[in-house]
C-alpha cells in the first residue's frame, strides 16, 4: 500500500518538473478591492497601453460604475479625448495596420490578465531588456516572452535594462537584468505603477467579481440556515426508524 | 348517483383524467428504500438536480450565446460582463458541468463498491452507462461552445481521434467536424447536439434508469434484496417509503451540496485552472498551437490510457475498450456477493488499487507527457484494465463472508471493523482522544453547539405555533 502510495507521488513529482519556466514569476501585488489602486491603473492603461491594446467588452461606463469614479472625472482622468461614456475601451489602431506594422494584432489585455495571471503580466512588464541583435526591429526582449512584438513602452518610466550573460554549460544564459539608465520613476515608484496597471486588469478580466465576491455570503448564509431547518425536519421524520 | 359520489376534489378531478396520484403512489410514497442507505446513496439523486441546473442555466445562456465561429468567443465575454447575471449564469453552467462529473463518479463508485451492477440490476447498470458516454459527448461538444484555444484544440486532439479508425477514420472525422478543420460548420453542429439532441436523450435514458430502478429496487450497503423479506401486507420489513424519508434526507443533503456548489462558484469558479481552463480565455486561434493541451479534468483518466499507447489507433482501442469494460462489468463479475462487506480481501484489495490508478491517471492526464510519466500512465492503465479483465477467473472462488438476513447498519460502527488498519485507526483515534487539548476542544465546540441547538428548538417551537 504505502509503496503505491509513494509510487504515485513519484510519478506526479515528474510532471511537475516538465512544465516549470525558466525564469521565477514575480509576485504581483494586486488588491482588486484598493480601488484607488484600480483607477490609477485605468489611467495607466489609457495613457500607455490603449494606443494598441483595446478591451473590447468593458465600458468607460461600467468601469465608473464599478470603481465609483464620478462622470466629470472619468471623463477627464480616464477617457480619451472624444470618447462616448458607453463605448468600450478600444483602441483606434485598426488590426490590419497592426499585423502590418507588428507582425501581430496586439490582443485584448483584460484576457491576457485571465488567460495568464497577473503575475506573469507584472513580470512580463518589468522583463524587458535591451537586445540589439538585427532580428529585434523593437532593440529589446523580453524575459518571459521571447521574441515579443511589443516594444517597451515604459522604457522612459523604468529605465532601460540590460542582460547579465553567464555560460553555463556551454550555453549563453541569462542570469538577470541590470539597469542601464535611470528612469523617471524610482524601483519603487516603477512597481507600484506596474501594480496598479495589472490590478486594473484584473479587474477588468471580471468585472463581476465585484459583486460575485460580495453576494457569495450571502446565499451561503441562506443556504446554511436553510440547512439547518431541513436537518431539524429530517430528524423529526426519522425518530421512529430504526 | 354513482358519478356523484366520486371526489369533487380538483385531485379527483384530475385523477379520473389521469393516473397523478398513482403516479406519485407508486414511485415515491410506495416505493420502498432499504432503510439503511448512507452517504453513497446520496449521488443519484443529486445527479438529477445538477441535470436540472444544467439545463436552466443553459436555456438563459442560449438567449444570449451565438453560435458563429466569428462572434462566439465574444458573445461568451459578453455574457460574462454585459448581460445581467450573465456571469453568474455561466459559471453556474461551468461548475455544474464538473460538480455533474464529480457526483456520477462517486454515484458509480458506490455501484461497484455495493455491487449495485449485479444480477437483477444489469439493465439499469447499461442504461446508467448510456447515460455516462452521453454525459462525455455533452461535455465534450459543450466545451467547444466558448471558442476558445484550449475549446479548439481539445477539439482539434479529440476528433482526430476518429481519424485513426481503419477504412472509414478520415471520413468519419470529417463528417463530426463537417469540414477538414475546426470551423464554424463544427461550432454549429456541436451547438445543435448540445442543446437539443444529447439533453433529449440524456433525459429520456434518466427516465429509463428510474424505471429499471423502480422494477428492481435499490440495492443496499448489505447487498441483499429488501423484497426477500416482506411483511403480511406485502411491504419490505427493512425497506421505507422513499416519500417522505429519503426525500427530507435528500433535501437536507442537497442543502448541503448546493454550500460547496456555492462556494466554488462564488470564490473560485476556475478552480484552480481545473473547472475552467486559463487557456481557454484566449479565442480559438487555428494558427496557433497552446503549448500544452489537457482535456478538462473530467477527462484525464481516459486521455491518460490513450496515450499510453504508443500507437494511434491502438491508444483509440485502448481508450475503447476502457469504456466497454465498464458496460459488460455485470457479467464480468460472476460472485453472487454484492456488497464489499461481505467479499473476500483480493476484491477489496483490486479496488483500492483501481482507486487509485483511476486517480493517478486523472492527475497524469493533466500533465504532459514526459517519459517518465507515460511509464506511469501504462501501469496504472495496466491495472485499470486488470481489475476489469481478472474479475471473471477469481469472482467466483472468492472466499465471501455469510450474508446477513436483515440490513445492518448504514456504516459500520468503528468498533465492529476488524483488520489491522481499523486497529491502527482505533489506537490513533484513543491516542488523539486522550489528550487534553481535544477534550477542551471538544468541550468548548460541544457547547457551542448544544447551545446553538436550544436556541434553534426554541425558534421552532415558538413558530410551529
Amino acid at each position: 500500500m504505502k509503496t503505491i502510495i509513494a509510487l504515485v507521488f513519484f510519478a506526479l513529482s515528474f510532471g511537475a518538473q516538465a512544465v516549470e519556466g525558466s525564469f521565477a514569476l514575480q509576485k504581483a501585488d494586486v488588491d482588486v478591492f484598493d480601488l484607488e489602486s484600480v483607477r490609477r491603473g485605468a489611467g495607466y492603461f489609457v495613457d500607455y497601453c490603449m494606443g494598441c491594446h483595446s478591451i473590447k467588452h468593458l465600458r468607460y461606463s461600467r468601469v465608473g460604475k464599478d470603481l465609483e469614479i464620478k462622470d466629470e472625472v472619468l471623463r477627464k482622468d480616464i477617457m480619451p479625448e472624444g470618447a462616448k461614456v458607453h463605448e468600450s475601451f478600444l483602441t483606434s489602431m485598426d488590426p490590419e495596420d497592426a499585423v502590418k506594422w507588428f507582425g501581430v494584432a496586439p490582443p485584448d489585455l483584460s484576457l491576457v490578465a485571465r488567460a495568464r495571471g497577473a503575475d506573469w503580466l507584472y513580470s512580463y512588464l518589468k522583463g524587458f531588456y535591451i537586445d540589439e541583435s538585427p532580428t529585434r526591429p523593437t532593440g529589446v526582449n523580453n524575459l518571459y516572452f521571447k521574441d515579443v512584438a511589443m516594444p517597451n513602452v515604459f522604457w522612459d518610466l523604468q529605465g532601460l535594462q540590460r542582460p547579465v550573460i553567464n555560460t553555463h554549460e556551454g550555453n549563453q544564459v541569462i542570469e538577470r537584468l541590470e539597469k542601464v539608465s535611470k528612469g523617471k520613476l524610482s524601483e519603487e515608484e516603477f512597481d507600484q505603477t506596474m501594480s496598479d496597471l495589472v490590478t486594473f486588469l484584473v479587474y477588468a478580466a471580471e468585472p463581476a467579481q465585484y459583486s460575485r465576491l460580495s453576494l457569495g455570503k450571502y446565499v451561503i448564509f441562506v443556504l446554511l440556515i436553510l440547512a439547518v431547518i431541513l436537518f431539524k425536519l429530517k430528524k423529526e421524520y426519522w425518530k421512529d426508524i430504526k | 348517483m354513482a358519478a356523484e359520489e366520486k371526489d369533487k376534489s380538483l385531485l379527483g378531478w384530475i385523477d379520473e383524467r389521469f393516473p397523478l396520484s398513482s403516479f406519485v403512489s407508486e414511485h415515491l410514497v410506495k416505493y420502498y428504500a432499504p432503510k439503511n442507505f448512507n452517504f453513497l446513496y446520496f449521488f443519484g439523486s443529486l445527479a438529477l438536480v445538477v441535470l436540472v441546473i444544467q439545463i436552466l442555466t443553459g436555456i438563459f445562456l442560449t438567449m444570449n450565446y451565438k453560435p458563429d465561429a466569428k462572434l462566439a468567443f465574444d458573445s461568451v465575454e459578453y455574457i460574462m460582463r454585459d448581460v445581467s447575471w450573465g456571469w453568474l449564469i455561466r459559471y453556474m453552467h461551468s461548475t455544474g458541468a464538473s460538480a455533474f462529473f464529480i457526483v456520477v463518479y462517486l454515484h458509480m463508485f458506490r455501484a461497484l463498491f455495493y455491487g449495485s451492477y449485479k444480477k437483477p440490476r444489469e439493465l439499469l447498470w447499461l442504461f446508467g452507462m448510456v447515460i455516462f458516454v452521453l454525459l462525455m459527448a455533452e461535455a465534450f461538444m459543450g466545451y467547444l461552445l466558448p471558442w476558445g484555444q484550449m475549446s479548439f484544440w481539445g477539439a482539434q486532439v479529440i476528433i482526430s481521434l476518429f481519424s485513426a479508425i481503419p477504412v472509414v477514420g478520415e471520413d468519419l472525422a470529417l463528417l463530426i467536424r463537417g469540414d477538414y478543420v475546426i470551423a464554424d460548420a463544427t461550432l454549429n453542429r456541436f451547438f445543435a447536439l448540445h442543446v437539443i439532441a444529447v439533453p433529449l436523450a440524456l433525459a429520456g435514458l434518466v427516465v429509463l434508469h428510474l424505471a429499471a430502478l423502480h422494477t428492481v429496487g435499490s440495492n443496499n450497503p448489505d447487498g441483499i434484496e429488501i423484497k426477500k423479506n416482506k411483511d403480511e401486507n406485502g411491504i419490505p420489513k427493512d425497506g421505507i417509503p422513499f416519500h417522505p424519508y429519503y426525500t427530507v434526507k435528500d433535501l437536507f443533503v442537497l442543502c448541503v451540496f448546493l454550500i460547496i456548489f456555492a462556494l466554488i462558484m462564488f470564490y473560485w469558479p476556475d478552480f484552480g485552472g481545473y473547472f475552467l481552463e486559463a487557456p481557454n480565455f484566449e479565442p480559438a486561434d487555428p494558427m496557433r498551437t497552446p503549448e500544452h493541451i489537457a482535456p478538462v479534468w473530467y477527462f484525464t483518466p481516459f486521455y491518460s490510457i490513450l496515450r499510453a499507447v504508443p500507437d494511434k489507433l491502438g491508444g483509440v482501442i485502448a481508450m475503447g475498450g476502457s469504456i466497454v469494460v465498464l458496460f459488460i462489468l455485470p457479467w464480468l463479475d460472476r460472485g453472487e456477493v454484492k456488497s464489499i462487506r461481505y467479499r473476500s480481501g483480493i476484491f477489496k484489495f483490486a479496488l483500492v488499487l483501481f482507486v487509485i490508478s483511476f486517480i493517478a491517471l486523472g492527475i497524469l492526464g493533466t500533465r504532459p507527457a514526459t517519459p517518465t510519466a507515460t511509464i506511469f500512465a501504462r501501469l496504472f492503465s495496466a491495472i485499470y484494465f486488470l481489475f476489469f479483465l481478472s474479475l471473471p477467473f477469481y469472482s467466483t472462488k472468492e472466499k465471501t463472508k455469510p450474508l446477513p438476513e436483515r440490513l445492518t447498519h448504514s456504516v459500520i460502527p468503528l468498533e465492529e471493523r476488524v483488520g489491522w488498519h481499523w486497529d491502527l485507526v482505533r489506537r490513533i483515534l484513543a491516542w488523539v482522544t486522550s489528550i487534553e487539548a481535544y477534550r477542551r476542544l471538544t468541550g468548548v465546540v460541544g457547547g457551542y453547539l448544544k447551545k446553538a441547538d436550544g436556541y434553534v428548538e426554541e425558534l421552532i417551537k415558538k413558530y410551529s405555533k
